[in-house]
C-alpha cells in the first residue's frame, strides 16, 4: 500500500467520483489521516485546486455537520465546510442525475446570497446575517463517495462534505423580513411528509452556522465573497432519492423546491 | 374478548394510574385483543372516572407522523380523551411524580366554537367549525411498561394521554398557515426539537377531520368549546423534574410547561 500524501488521497476521491465507484474511507488506507482536520482539509483544498484546474468556478461553500446533537456525538463545536463549484448546480426542474452520481440522498436547507464578504475570527451571528443579501430554500443532493456513507470527519472533509448537487428554490428574501429560527420545511417524497423541521435545527439558527464557518475559513485565509453562495447545512436528516420519486421541500415564506429522483 | 375480560383490563390500567406502577402490555396478554376491544378498554376507563366526578374536554389525536406510523406499523392515526383533571396551567408546576414515565410534544390545540359530527365531515366543515387555535404542549404518558405499546396498547390506554397546558393567546385559524408553521422545543432553555404544522398528517386539520368522522362513527360527537389535540409536531421528548419545557410556534406565540422539582431537590 502506498504511503500517506495529499495527491494520492484526491486522487482517490476524485476517481471514486468520476467512476461512480464508492471506495472505502481513506482513514482505513492511511489510518494517519484519522482525526487530522488540517490534513484533511489539505486533501479538500487539492480537490478544488484541480477542479478550477479542469475549468470549474468556484461559487460558495456548503456547511455539514450542523446539528447540534450529532457535533456532541463527533465532538465537535463548529459546522465542517466544503467548496460549491458551477458545476454542482443543478437547474430547476432538472432530475438528479443518477449517471453521474453514486447513492445520492438529499436534504433540504436554507441556502444564503452573501452582499458583502465575510472574513472571521470575530465574525458573530448578527454581522454574519447583515452580510446576507438574499435567503433562498434549496435541496442539496448529497453523494458520499464512500460505501454506505461509512466515514469519519477526516474523510469526510476529504471528500468535500460529500457535496454533489444542489437546487436552488424559486424565492429570495432579504433577511430582515424573517425569523429563520421559525422559518420551517416540509419535507415530502412521493407527496408524504416524511420530516419537519425549522432553520433552529442548523446550529440554532443558520447565520449561527455562517458564522462559525466564516470563523474557521478565516482561520484558514478564507474569505467568504460578495456573490457567494453558502447552503447553510441539511434541517433535516439526508433522505435517499430513487429513479421514479420526487421530493419538494415546502418552506415557511421562501416557497416550494421540487425535484425529481430521475 | 369477553366483556369481563376488557373490564379486568380497564380496571388494572385504572390501578396503574393509582399505584404508579406500568402493567405488562395488553397485547401480550390477551392475544385476541381487536381495536374494538382497545377502545372498548378505553371508555370503561373513561366511563369510571366520569363517574367519579370528572368531565369530557375534548380529545386528542395520536400516531399522526409518519415516523410513529412506521414505528408502531400501522396506517391509521387514533384518538383518546381528553379529561377536565389534566389541564395544567401554564407556569404552575406540574407534579411530574403524578406521572408515570412522562413525555412531552408540541402541538396547535384546537378549540371549537361548534359541534362537529361525523361521519361526512368536509375539511371545510372542520375548518369553519374552529374557534381559535392555541400553542399547546401536551404530557403523553404510558401506564404499559417502558412504553413497550403497540396500536392496541396505547388505544386502550386512553391514547397515552397524560396532560395538557394550554398557551393563552388565541388565533384564528385564518391568520396563519397551519401547515407551514414552525415550532421550536427548547427544555431547559435547549433547543431538543423543531418541526412544523405538516408534521401531523400533513396538516392539523386533517387530524380534526378524522377525528371528528372516527368519532360519529362511534356515535360520538366533538362538542362547542372542546380542546382537540391534533397530534405531535415533534418526537416527543422526556421529562424530568425540575423541566421547564417550551414550546414556540411562528405566528402562534409560546407557550411553558413547568414540571415541579423533584422532593430531594426541594429538600436540600
Amino acid at each position: 500500500m502506498a504511503g500517506w500524501d495529499v495527491q494520492r488521497a484526491a486522487s482517490a476521491v476524485l476517481d471514486a467520483e468520476s467512476s461512480r465507484t464508492d471506495r472505502v474511507p481513506l482513514t482505513d488506507e492511511w489510518p494517519e489521516l484519522d482525526g487530522r482536520l488540517d490534513l484533511a482539509y489539505a486533501v479538500q483544498d487539492e480537490l478544488l485546486g484541480r477542479k478550477l484546474a479542469a475549468g470549474q468556478v468556484r461559487t460558495g461553500v456548503k456547511l455539514g455537520l450542523t446539528a447540534r446533537a450529532k457535533q456532541r456525538q463527533m465532538n465537535v463545536t463548529s459546522p465542517l465546510t466544503g467548496f460549491l463549484t458551477d458545476a454542482m448546480v443543478l437547474p430547476a426542474g432538472e432530475p438528479v442525475p443518477q449517471d453521474e452520481l453514486i447513492h445520492p440522498r438529499v436534504e433540504p436547507e436554507i441556502v444564503f446570497v452573501l452582499g458583502r464578504p465575510l472574513r472571521g475570527p470575530g465574525v458573530t451571528a448578527a454581522t454574519a446575517l447583515a452580510a446576507v443579501e438574499r435567503v433562498h430554500g434549496g435541496i442539496e443532493v448529497i453523494d458520499s463517495r464512500y460505501r454506505d456513507f461509512r466515514f469519519t470527519l477526516a474523510d469526510v472533509v476529504a471528500d468535500n462534505a460529500s457535496s454533489a448537487r444542489f437546487v436552488l428554490g424559486p424565492v429570495g428574501r432579504r433577511p430582515e423580513d424573517l425569523d429563520l429560527a421559525l422559518e420551517a420545511c416540509l419535507l415530502e417524497v412521493d407527496g408524504v411528509v416524511v420530516d419537519s423541521a425549522t432553520g433552529a435545527a442548523v446550529q440554532g439558527h443558520p447565520a449561527q452556522a455562517l458564522a462559525l464557518a466564516a470563523n474557521t475559513l478565516g482561520a484558514r485565509g478564507i474569505t467568504l465573497e460578495p456573490g457567494w453562495l453558502v447552503l447553510t447545512g441539511g434541517l433535516t436528516p439526508a433522505v435517499t432519492i430513487e429513479p421514479g420519486t420526487t421530493v419538494a421541500a415546502h418552506f415557511t415564506s421562501l416557497g416550494t423546491v421540487h425535484l425529481s429522483g430521475g | 374478548m369477553d366483556h369481563a375480560e376488557r373490564a379486568a383490563a380497564a380496571a388494572a390500567l385504572l390501578a396503574a394510574y393509582r399505584d404508579g406502577h406500568p402493567v405488562e402490555p395488553l397485547s401480550e396478554k390477551y392475544s385476541d385483543l381487536t381495536l374494538d376491544d382497545a377502545y372498548e378498554i378505553q371508555l370503561l376507563q373513561i366511563q369510571q372516572r366520569l363517574a367519579a366526578g370528572a368531565s369530557v374536554k375534548g380529545h386528542k389525536v395520536g400516531l399522526t407522523s409518519v415516523a410513529m406510523q412506521r414505528q408502531l406499523g400501522v396506517d391509521q392515526p387514533d384518538f383518546g380523551h381528553l379529561l377536565d383533571d389534566m389541564f395544567h396551567l401554564e407556569n404552575m408546576p406540574i407534579p411530574v411524580g403524578h406521572y408515570l414515565q412522562p413525555r412531552i410534544e408540541p402541538e396547535v390545540a384546537i378549540v371549537l366554537k361548534r359541534a362537529l359530527h361525523g361521519p361526512g365531515v368536509t375539511a371545510a366543515e372542520a375548518a369553519a367549525a374552529v374557534d381559535f387555535v392555541l400553542p399547546a404542549l401536551e404530557v403523553i404518558d404510558s401506564r404499559i411498561r417502558d412504553w413497550k405499546i403497540g396500536l392496541l396498547d396505547t388505544v386502550a390506554d386512553n391514547a397515552s394521554s397524560g396532560g395538557v397546558v394550554l398557551g393563552s393567546r388565541p388565533t384564528p385559524l385564518g391568520a396563519v398557515d397551519l401547515r407551514l408553521a414552525g415550532c421550536t422545543l427548547h427544555v431547559r432553555g435547549e433547543l431538543v426539537a423543531t418541526g412544523a404544522g405538516g408534521a401531523v398528517l400533513g396538516s392539523p386539520l386533517n387530524a380534526l377531520v378524522w377525528l371528528a368522522n372516527t368519532l360519529g362513527a362511534r356515535g360520538v360527537g366533538l362538542e362547542a368549546g372542546h380542546v382537540v389535540l391534533p397530534g405531535s409536531v415533534t418526537a416527543a421528548v422526556p421529562v424530568q423534574p425540575g423541566d421547564s419545557v417550551t414550546a414556540t410556534f411562528a405566528g402562534l406565540g409560546s407557550v411553558t410547561a413547568r414540571f415541579a422539582p423533584a422532593a430531594e431537590e426541594l429538600s436540600s
